[in-house]
């Protein structure tokens, strides 16, 4: 592991650059792309300094949006958490109750029922769906198409909420899994809704795919622009696309096994160069291999209840001890530490948001390239604000 | 040649607004508030109480057990019991809420106040356009603005309206059933009981003459 | 992936002056933990990098746990002369474990794809002496939570190279996760308040107490 990777960049002194005689050229420039800002994905401020057009430091200032997600879970039932768990990443609510669900399962030894498990890899891989497409609306948006394309991913984005919505009431604050299991069952005429809404999905990649992966003007501002090697990559744990992009073939649906996802037949995308343009073409290949877990998934479903006999709602008291528990979540992995003391309420309740973490190196992929393209690299990194500052 | 695929991109364009003229499934913009799409079944917005008939304040199933604002996660409702009981769907005298109070500018919409309802008198509304320009009393329902009648909970979610009436349909024949049973019961041990001392009447001999006269009425 | 008791002997033999200690995990499911000190727990961290055998290249999660001051009380049988006669009697002691604070660090394996080894650090107290040796040198992904954990917890880390506020603002004061943490009185007018926050509501505005009733 050569220390090079571990050091943060130097970029904390920063002086102009001198010409021969001594004098500095110029001054450097000092901006905060502050917290009110429509590039920069939520209420997120980075302190930049600039010579010329050239990023020298960069500092992300974060914090606006910290609701003291742990404190709160540390007052509260961990019935109760289950609601607040959907606001963390408020696109992939169902990502988040799963991750905590599961870590309460494994605390408490709950087991699930097949069809529950079964529903929730749906539920999973149709969040990853629209997590993506909306993602991708929004890197084309950030490079200037302002809004047609993110309208066409928002249109589709609609009918697998529309899907959520029927079964959990909810569009995106869904509050549906439990310990040991889901709420409430889906219906046939559910699945086949899904089922319709699956197969159009791959039409409508094809057509979105003209905008991306070939147009001129997305490869010359997104290749070669913002590269992570992997050693840097692993060293800074990074989890999710971003390190796949970079060539690390690490996805927790292979490593964990959690769930049933050791059933299902799919592959995981790996990039090479670890630039911008690779991040998002794992993220479209990621989409395409969730369309086929979705059909596979949707065709062996079995019948069954869908909680488990031995859960009870209220006054659920999980034995002391701790546990950590991490789901591969659309950004990245996302995890929980559970520290029990035998009370109805936890005693430390901890998320590890991925989009906090793939932060850390936002500085190392901007320095030398230009303001604009650090735009284009944070929305790279996806980042949503209500996991950042919980 | 340079540009190709940007030209490809712009086609697509052109064939999502243009076929927004011809076909329905590109035109998805609804014009609101004119137009409003139909909500699903199952959506839910903020809780409701529930009542049974026509009075509101004589039907309404809540009992004020208070389990619902013990697991409210943000702590939005507010409930003071009454000092008086009134008969409940299943005939008995139960308590009732004095107060029931839900400040839905804290209310996130969970439903766990829903699922952990012994009684099935707490259930969510579908209604959103719920703006006012009180900020803190407006926006504070009490009870008399909660309480929507079981019809309109049919109206609203019909498949979940089914289940809770067959539960409470349920729970009223299991009390009638043992209502009936331990009236039988108790037939049956009034009747035991009359055997019992006229057996025990006829076998016994006469001791001491009883006064048969019955005793002058008191002043 | 080898076992905790395997890794504490070869912690040992290649750090003498290390002392590692297996925590248990009362839930089944949960991976048992390396208690190891401050003074050495830099180069703990490093050999569980390096190793060839553990390669634990990925530190997922740094989290910091605030334990305060825990009273302990126990019977005991304690031998009393009572009236000239000796007996014994059942005594109850009181004994105080002191606070601490702890950060856990949650390690695994990319390039072996185990894991985890979980690593906890102690602080010695809860007052002044709170610093801990940094492993952000090691692992860049802990810059940022370590960073938490002393914005919320007030653990000091020797050899961070940013250690500043993260979360909070910069002029902010007090360590909000701490158990022992009182908010600030801000007062917001709450038409339905409960418990602790009904308290505070009663101090600025009279509050309908929920025992009476007018009906």
């Amino acid at each position: 592991m050569n220390a090079v990777a571990a050091m943060p960049p130097k970029s904390f002194e920063v002086k102009p650059k001198l010409d021969e005689s001594g004098t500095p050229i110029g001054e450097l420039l000092e901006i905060s792309m502050g917290p009110h800002h429509p590039s920069t994905h939520g209420v997120f401020r980075m302190d930049v300094v600039l010579d010329g057009e050239t990023v020298v430091k960069l500092k992300p200032v974060f914090g606006y949006l910290h609701r003291n997600h742990e404190k709160i879970g540390e007052n509260i039932s961990y019935l109760a958490s289950m609601p607040y768990t959907d606001r963390l990443d408020y696109f992939c609510s169902m990502t988040n109750n799963w991750a905590y669900a599961l870590t309460v399962e494994k605390l408490a030894g709950l087991a699930v029922p097949e069809r529950a498990e079964y529903i929730r890899v749906i539920m999973a891989e149709l969040t990853r769906l629209q997590n993506h497409t909306c993602l991708i609306g929004f890197f084309v948006q950030d490079m200037g198409a302002l809004g047609t394309p993110m309208m066409y991913a928002f249109r589709e984005r609609e009918k697998i909420l529309d899907l959520f919505e029927s079964v959990s009431g909810a569009r995106m604050m869904c509050n549906y899994m439990r310990f040991g299991g889901v709420r409430v069952d889906v219906n046939d005429e559910w699945i086949a809704q899904t089922k319709k809404v699956v197969s159009d999905y791959s039409k409508f990649l094809d057509e979105f795919g003209t905008f991306l992966t070939e147009n001129e003007i997305v490869l010359a501002r997104t290749q070669f622009i913002g590269v992570m090697s992997k050693e840097l990559a692993v060293n800074a744990s990074i989890t999710g696309p971003m390190l796949r992009a970079a060539g690390v073939n690490y996805d927790l649906r292979k490593v964990d096994k959690y769930g049933i996802y050791s059933r299902f037949n799919f592959q995981v995308p790996v990039g090479e160069h670890g630039d911008i343009y690779d991040r998002y073409m794992v993220r479209v290949l990621e989409m395409r291999e969730s369309i086929k877990i979705l059909e596979q998934a949707l065709r062996d479903i079995p019948a069954g209840p869908v909680m488990d006999p031995k859960s009870k709602l209220r006054g659920f008291r999980p034995k002391p001890g701790e546990v950590y528990g991490r789901v591969e979540g659309p950004k990245g992995e996302l995890g929980f530490y559970l520290i029990s003391d035998g009370s109805p309420n936890p005693y430390r309740y901890r998320v590890r948001p991925p989009s906090f973490v793939n932060l850390t190196i936002l500085e190392d992929m901007c320095l030398g390239h230009r303001i604009s393209d650090a735009v284009v690299i944070l929305g790279s990194v996806d980042i949503v604000l209500g996991e950042v500052d919980r | 040649m340079l540009g190709e695929q940007i030209i490809k991109g712009m086609a697509v364009t052109a064939k999502n607004f243009f076929g927004s003229y011809v076909s329905k499934e590109r035109l998805t913009t609804v014009q609101y508030p004119e137009e409003h799409l139909a909500q699903k079944e199952n959506t839910r917005q903020f809780p409701f109480l529930v009542y049974d008939g026509d009075d509101w304040e004589k039907g309404l199933r809540c009992v004020a057990c208070q389990i619902c604002e013990k697991e409210c996660p943000p702590k939005c409702i507010y409930i003071v019991k009454s000092k008086d009981k009134k008969p409940d769907y299943k005939g008995q005298m139960q308590v009732y809420p004095a107060t029931f109070d839900i400040d839905i500018s804290v209310c996130m919409s969970c439903q766990i106040c829903v699922e952990v309802c012994p009684f099935e008198s707490i259930k969510m509304d579908t209604k959103f356009e719920l703006s006012t320009d009180d900020r803190f009393g407006g926006l504070l329902l009490t009870k008399d603005k909660l309480a929507k009648s079981n019809s309109y909970y049919q109206k609203m979610h019909p498949q979940d309206a089914a289940e809770s009436d067959a539960v409470i349909a349920g729970e009223k024949a299991k009390a009638e059933a043992k209502a009936k049973a331990a009236a039988e019961a108790k037939v049956k041990a009034d009747a035991e009981a009359k055997a019992k001392a006229a057996a025990a009447a006829a076998t016994t001999p006469i001791a001491a003459p009883t006064p048969t006269t019955p005793p002058p009425p008191a002043k | 992936m080898e076992t905790l008791e395997q890794i504490k002997v070869r912690l040992e033999v290649a750090l003498p002056s290390a002392k590692v200690e297996i925590l248990a995990n009362e839930c089944a499911l949960g991976e048992r933990s390396l208690l190891v000190d401050a003074a050495s727990g830099f180069a703990m961290a490093k050999f569980l990098r390096d190793d060839t055998q553990l390669k634990l290249d990925f530190c997922s999660n740094v989290t910091g746990v605030d334990w305060p001051d825990k009273e302990f009380t126990e019977k005991i049988k304690v031998k009393q002369t009572v009236d000239g006669v000796e007996k014994e009697v059942e005594d109850v002691k009181k004994t105080v474990r002191p606070g601490y604070l702890e950060v856990v660090y949650h390690l695994y394996s990319m390039a072996l794809k185990h894991g985890p080894v979980v690593l906890r650090l102690r602080t010695e107290n809860r007052a002044d002496k709170t610093h801990l040796p940094s492993l952000t040198p090691l692992w860049r992904g802990a810059e940022f939570q370590e960073r938490e954990v002393f914005d919320l917890y007030g653990v000091i880390f020797d050899g961070h190279p940013d250690l500043r506020r993260i979360l909070m603002w910069d002029e902010f004061d007090g360590f909000p996760m701490r158990r022992d943490y009182i908010a600030p009185d801000d007062f917001e007018y709450e038409p339905t308040p409960h418990d602790e926050v009904l308290v505070e509501a009663k101090k600025h505005y009279p509050v309908e107490p929920k025992a009476e009733v007018k009906a």
